[in-house]
């Protein structure tokens, strides 16, 4: 089920794209490590009681290039800008993974601007005594199920479906652009110094976490709902592992859906 | 032709089973397999090789930069290099090279590089690496998609700051200094030649076409694996207007000399496997860090036929397990002195390369195999090829020393 529609926001530099379904409050849509190739089914399922807009994050699919983000500032403000094209202000935000570290920053930067955080399994902080994956150091068939409980499902989500040789190198380059995008975000640790500004966040916030989850420590989730200054509580998605999202779109909206029910 | 000697510096005692035990020679090699007082005689073995290669008339030594990584045990090429600069007199040495993308500021490369041209008398040819994945983006955790940026900055920054003839301040990307003022400054005037050793990406030819640098193929493949990448960077650089001066180019080769082709597969089968086997066991999980590989030059591979099956095959090959017999598939040249000399002109004049970097010690080759190799190389195959190119060809990218009277000459070492 799709039938999303599609515009063009302009930003700061440029443009990008949203994709959006669904009417009622705002939900706007921070995407993991690959952005968005295609639509998700947890879109829909929270597009059933919500507007969801899913603005493109730079250097994914749809996005601005992240070619000239060389400090986290830069970042950080291609992020705000993003949300805003969102037009969810002071409405909900969620990211996961590399989107979760920047929806994190967003809420903590602007604090007016994020009425309800939810984060998925986020990057941004490390601990040596309980390191976080090397995402981007995997052997090509090691790196899917690393990241998924459903490697193959998740393949047939990023890969180009037609013959066509020319459409498949473009979406073959987007997908690497995508990756080297996290990469630079992320790179080497995954570490963004989040944690210095995680009290900055006052809005009720909820953690969502694959029980399975290879990627983050699950650790991390407690770590970051004590820190934040808001109301946040950590939920586990059985059978998910990093993209709880991917895994599990009907545990992980009903999670989401249920946390903004309460506000 | 101008042919230069090579040292990768291996350390020669890897374990028998290090390909079925340990992951990788690089970025996660075993700390404990390393042992230091092991290591201080192959250092001394190998500086002594350097030395000898010297005396014995090669046109240059050469010296070279890796990290966490088994089969180069020169994080610092530079210290080698100066105590080359010391005990050789006429030869060329070759720091192939820096990885000035790695340096705080990449000034330090510059104020060294100085002191060795300095030290040596004008004789030092500036290598500017990128750098391999492995090197710079995990055993120095620099940033893939920053890392070319950065290595154009810091060549320009350290070129810049060798030619001014003031203190100047640099507000670079990534480099912002108030006071550049390298002191010493290098004897070879406007600068060292530079090299650049490159894998093939379309950027580094263009960069090389723009600032007059040498290029430089290294790859452990041989010829084959050279050619489409040669083909590559004539094609550009005929585009972009330059002539095929071969003295442009560089090409690394493994190569192994004795007195018949028999003997020569009897001496350097060994070392060849002990190379390629056990040097060449790269983790296939540090080949590609995602924004390494520019997006301009993966097109290039992916819309050129040529450049793509070279690539391909070069990227995939030191990832994928050798056969037993390395000497059959080519990647080492072997053989008599005739046959070798044969073989080295054939891969100059196909590939256009009037500068030949040789691995005349690779693997675990012991120091008085390298010694043979090396002598019967300088008296028997070098009169062969030398006198290549030299009645078409100027070569402008050659060390300009100071006159050998007026260089000093050390004392001798007190024993």
């Amino acid at each position: 089920m799709t039938g999303h529609s599609e515009r063009s926001a302009a930003v700061a530099g440029g443009e990008l794209r949203v994709w959006e379904k669904g009417e009622g409050s705002g939900i706007c849509w921070f995407a993991g490590l690959p952005g968005l190739p295609r639509w998700l089914p947890v879109l829909d399922r929270l597009a059933e009681a919500h507007r969801v807009a899913a603005p493109s994050l730079p250097g994914a699919p749809g996005g601005q290039s992240a070619d000239l983000l060389d400090e986290h500032v830069d970042w950080l403000l291609a992020a705000r800008d993003a949300h805003r094209a969102a037009d969810t202000e002071g409405g909900a935000l969620v990211g996961a993974s590399s989107g979760g570290a920047l929806a994190a920053d967003v809420a903590a930067v602007w604090p007016e601007a994020v009425g309800r955080l939810v984060l998925i399994a986020p990057f941004g902080l490390f601990d040596e005594a309980e390191p976080v994956a090397d995402v981007f150091a995997q052997r090509p068939a090691d790196r899917s199920p690393l990241l998924t409980a459903r490697p193959d499902e998740f393949d047939a989500w990023t890969a180009f479906g037609t013959d066509d040789a020319g459409e498949a190198m473009e979406w073959d380059i987007a997908m690497q652009r995508a990756t080297n995008a996290a990469a630079r975000l992320l790179w080497p640790l995954g570490d963004t110094r989040l944690a210095t500004r995680l009290a900055r966040i006052a809005c009720p916030t909820l953690l969502i976490w694959g029980g399975d989850d290879r990627v983050m420590p699950r650790s991390y989730a407690a770590r970051i709902a004590d820190a934040i200054s808001g109301p946040a509580r950590v939920e586990i998605v059985p059978g998910a592992g990093h993209m709880a999202e991917f895994d599990r779109p009907g545990a992980v909206a009903g999670a989401i859906a249920a946390f903004l029910a309460e506000g | 032709m101008k042919v230069l000697w090579f040292h990768l510096m291996p350390y020669t005692e890897l374990p028998e089973d290090f390909k079925e035990r340990h992951p990788g020679v690089w970025v996660e090699i075993d700390p404990a397999l390393f042992d230091p007082e092991r290591a201080h005689v192959m250092y001394n073995d190998f500086m002594d090789e350097l030395e000898f290669a010297a005396e014995q008339g090669f046109d240059g030594i050469c010296v070279n930069e890796h990290h966490s990584n088994g089969y180069g045990l020169m994080p610092s090429p530079n210290l080698i290099a100066s105590t080359l600069a010391r005990r050789t007199r006429d030869a060329a040495i070759c720091v192939m090279g820096s990885s000035v993308a790695l340096y705080d500021p990449p000034v330090r490369v510059a104020e060294e590089f100085a002191m060795i041209d300095c030290i040596s008398g004008g004789r030092l040819i500036a290598g500017f690496p990128v750098g391999t994945p492995m090197d710079t983006c995990y055993a120095y955790s620099r940033n893939p998609s920053l890392l070319r940026p950065r290595y154009y900055e810091a060549i320009d920054l350290i070129t810049r700051a060798w030619r001014e003839e003031k203190p100047f301040p640099y507000n670079g990307r990534f480099n912002r200094m108030r006071y550049v003022n390298p002191w010493p400054r290098p004897v070879q005037k406007p600068r060292p030649p530079v090299w650049v050793p490159g894998s093939g990406s379309v950027e580094t030819w263009r960069m090389c076409y723009e600032n007059d640098f040498v290029y430089a193929y290294l790859s452990y493949w041989g010829y084959k694996a050279g050619l489409g990448v040669m083909k590559g960077f004539w094609e550009e650089m005929k585009a972009m207007g330059a002539e095929p001066n071969p003295y442009h180019a560089g090409f690394l080769q493994a190569v192994g000399v004795a007195e018949s082709h028999a003997e020569a597969v009897d001496l350097y089968a060994r070392p060849a496997s002990y190379f390629y086997d056990r040097c060449l066991h790269l983790d296939p999980k540090f080949a590609r860090p995602p924004g390494y590989i520019s997006e301009a030059t993966v097109r290039a591979r992916l819309t050129s036929q040529v450049t793509m099956a070279a690539d391909q095959a070069i990227a995939a090959r030191p990832f994928q397990a050798h056969t037993d017999n390395v000497l059959e598939q080519g990647h080492v040249i072997v053989g008599s002195p005739d046959e070798v000399a044969d073989q080295l002109r054939k891969v100059a004049v196909d590939l256009n390369v009037g500068h030949l970097m040789l691995l005349l010690h690779f693997g675990n080759m012991s120091k008085d195999l390298t010694r043979h190799n090396t002598r019967l190389f300088a008296e028997k195959v070098l009169p062969q090829i030398a006198d290549l190119f030299d009645d078409e060809w100027e070569d402008h990218w050659w060390p300009n020393p100071m006159p050998s009277q007026s260089r000093a000459v050390p004392e001798p070492v007190a024993v």
